[in-house]
């Protein structure tokens, strides 16, 4: 449809015809294009390497101390902050890591991600109605964190707990998200 | 004198070909009926392009991307940096009004059925230029990056990761790592910046290339069918009849328009003034309610009321049906009818759209589906929902707002809107229905069976059944309140009579 074109492009050079395929500039045309591509490759490792980096340098979840056990009362719930064991100093405030500790028994704790199962908002607990409710879409869950009501998928996520020397620690350092909910005290937790 | 300004004139022109580009861009032929107001939509998408992109350059120059200077940066600006505060007063509406004026031209591009041949690329390249600019939307929001951008980022990294098998590592490379920091702002940085503005300007030159090479579509006539064979003769045809240059001939109405847009962000930014930032982004502070801006309100609605188990189907099936009908559409109706008049399908499915979109958006806005996180220590019952009640129904009271049913149970219109509204729940449900719901649980509720003592769920049930208006009587059991078997067996049947005369007797509240 080119002459249906209201400003055709003017594509009729009127060069002088050559033979491009004289046998240097066909040589140097390939030398050309083998160079680039070798260069290109080059140059793309990098690139590609810097790229994906985040995937292949793995942070993986590792043991952090949240205090002494002393200072969480049998029967209760409440928020403790730790610091992400990979933050760096342009993290500023997003290095704290909120979670959320139970302490069910004398030597047993439950130790809850924040985020929610159903879109990763900000769970938070009521003492009164032993809940954890969601802000962002009314997702709700028991005081063990099992599926209550609303729309999330399963039950809280929930850090590996141990006791180490008198101080509460948990396996952490990732955002769970249904993909890689990182470390799981037990994986067939209750939904 | 004149001769010299002739000679200088025509020494840049003989260089630059300065007429010759006039009159392939600004001055090339239009029909002349398209000089409408529906047509001035497309030039008011592009003028705000402008704005974002000068008001953007301002703005990093004092921004600073990284987690920990971000929110203070945007601080310096609103009250420290000198017309700081106008300048992302009219970066935030500039890029409401972007996404706004965009859906319009989009609306009078399908109605006017513009993307039929030979228009499909130009349709194509706008529907790019919409993604890109929804991109900018949400990567602008993250930005401003308080507690909603965070949270706003954590709801995307918990889409992303439903994505099954990759959902991991698309995780990470969204994050720059493992969890959501200033490598999260830096890569969003760089998508708002750099990447996002590079490819809209690359597409945005395409498009109007193409609107320059295929013509504006003339505004269809009811009838008059488009053909493959026969429009370019017919296009030829109408540009010779009523073809003017765009500029003075049909330039009148775009600029009009475009001085009301740039009226209107200017007011705007001075009367209403930048968007935040809120509460900071310290994921310890957890106040508020996380929400998206308003281009992705709907979405969040729709979040919220999509079936259990849908979110993949809403994330990521239905996107991608929506980018297929999209892309599609040029080539399913490719010929045939152009005007809206005559397309009763199409004038429909705008409004379908545009009912679901604007609904959905309105949900997103009141969010009932939150609990009210504070009810239940900052509203109060009301005196007429407490007057007359016996002490135990009073003590139900007070277990139902200490117990924090109020959170998601409204009474007299006040309170959560999570769970239904209580204030005449005793017409619907009699007392050992309540009480089953309150231990139980169900229907969306959870149990409250392990945390309520027996004595507590009696009072609650209690003040629960004495919730109805005073001229509608209680619910009461279908079968006729239970009588012990001695009862029965002493005497003969009750009739039907006598077990609604006792059903009547039966207090409001046992």
């Amino acid at each position: 449809m080119a002459s249906e074109d209201p400003h055709p492009s003017n594509g009729s050079h009127d060069y002088p015809k050559f033979d491009w395929r004289s046998s240097r500039r066909d040589f140097l045309l390939k030398l050309g294009l083998a160079l680039n591509v070798i260069a290109g490759a080059m140059i793309s490792i990098p690139i590609i390497g810097f790229f994906i980096s985040a995937i292949i340098k793995r942070d993986e979840p590792t043991w952090i101390s949240l205090g002494p056990v002393d200072q969480f009362a049998v029967g209760t719930t409440r928020m403790v902050a730790f610091e992400n064991p990979y933050r760096i100093r342009a993290d500023g405030p997003t290095s704290h890591i909120p979670c959320w500790v139970k302490r069910t028994s004398e030597q047993e704790f439950k130790v809850f991600a924040i985020n929610c199962t159903h879109l990763g908002c900000p769970v938070r607990w009521f003492e009164q109605s032993k809940l954890f409710l969601c802000p962002c879409h009314g997702g709700a869950f028991y005081e063990d964190g099992s599926h209550a009501a609303g729309p999330p998928p399963r039950a809280l996520y929930q850090y590996e707990v141990k006791i180490n020397k008198g101080d509460l620690t948990i396996k952490a350092g990732l955002l769970p998200t249904l993909a890689d909910p990182g470390t799981l005290a037990s994986s067939g937790q209750t939904t | 004198m004149i001769e010299t300004l002739r000679n200088i004139a025509l020494w840049f022109e003989r260089r630059l070909h300065l007429v010759k580009l006039w009159e392939q861009t600004a001055g090339h032929p239009v029909p002349k009926s398209s000089g409408s107001w529906f047509y001035t939509f497309g030039s008011m998408t592009m003028l705000c392009l402008v704005i974002q992109i000068v008001t953007g350059i301002f703005l990093a120059m004092v921004y600073v991307p990284s987690a920990a200077e971000a929110y203070h940066s945007l601080e310096r600006l609103n009250y420290d940096q000198p017309l700081g505060w106008l300048m992302r007063g009219m970066h935030y509406w500039g890029s409401t009004c972007m996404v706004i004026v965009m859906i319009l031209h989009m609306t009078q591009v399908f109605l006017w059925g513009a993307y039929k041949y030979p228009r499909e690329m130009t349709w194509l390249s706008g529907c790019v230029l919409l993604v890109i600019t929804l991109g900018l939307a949400f990567s602008g929001q993250v930005m401003r990056f308080d507690a909603d951008a965070y949270w706003g980022l954590g709801i995307g990294a918990a889409i992303v990761g439903r994505i099954p098998f990759i959902g991991d590592a698309l995780v990470r490379l969204m994050l720059g790592g493992a969890i959501l920091g200033s490598e999260t702002l830096s890569r969003f940085f760089s998508l708002h910046v750099f990447i996002l503005p590079g490819t809209i300007l690359a597409f945005l030159s395409i498009h109007l290339r193409l609107v320059l090479s295929r013509g504006i579509n003339e505004p269809p006539k009811p009838g008059v069918l488009v053909k493959r064979d026969t429009y370019d003769a017919h296009y030829k045809e109408i540009i010779k009849r009523e073809g003017v240059p765009f500029f003075p001939g049909a330039f009148n109405k775009d600029a009009v328009a475009s001085g009301v847009l740039l009226l209107v962000i200017f007011a705007l930014a001075v009367f209403i003034g930048p968007k935040g930032p809120g509460v900071p982004a310290d994921p310890t502070v957890t106040v508020g309610e996380p929400k998206p801006d308003d281009p992705f309100l709907f979405i969040f609605g729709a979040a919220a009321l999509v079936p259990n188990g849908w979110e993949i189907i809403l994330f990521f099936v239905l996107p991608t049906l929506a980018a297929i009908a999209l892309f599609a559409l040029p080539f399913i109706s490719n010929e045939g009818e152009k005007s809206w008049r005559r397309r009763p399908i199409s004038v429909l499915a705008v409004v379908i759209i545009a009912l679901t979109i604007g609904m959905l958006t309105y949900a997103g806005m009141t969010g009932p589906w939150s609990p009210h996180m504070d009810a239940w220590k900052s509203l109060d019952l009301k005196e007429h929902v407490l007057k007359g009640r016996t002490p135990l129904e009073l003590q139900g009271a007070l277990v139902f707002q200490n117990k924090q049913c109020r959170n998601c149970h409204a009474i007299d219109n006040e309170g959560g809107h999570r769970g239904p509204d209580l204030t005449s729940v005793a017409t619907r449900m009699t007392s050992p229905q309540l009480v089953r719901q309150v231990i139980q649980g169900g229907g969306n509720m959870p149990a409250y069976g392990t945390n309520l003592s027996p004595p507590e769920v009696h009072a609650l049930v209690a003040y629960l059944s004495s919730l109805h208006p005073p001229n509608v009587p209680p619910a009461r059991e279908a079968i006729g309140p239970l009588t012990p078997i001695d009862e029965k067996r002493s005497g003969s049947q009750p009739s039907g009579e006598d077990t609604f005369a006792k059903a009547q007797k039966t207090p409001k509240s046992d």
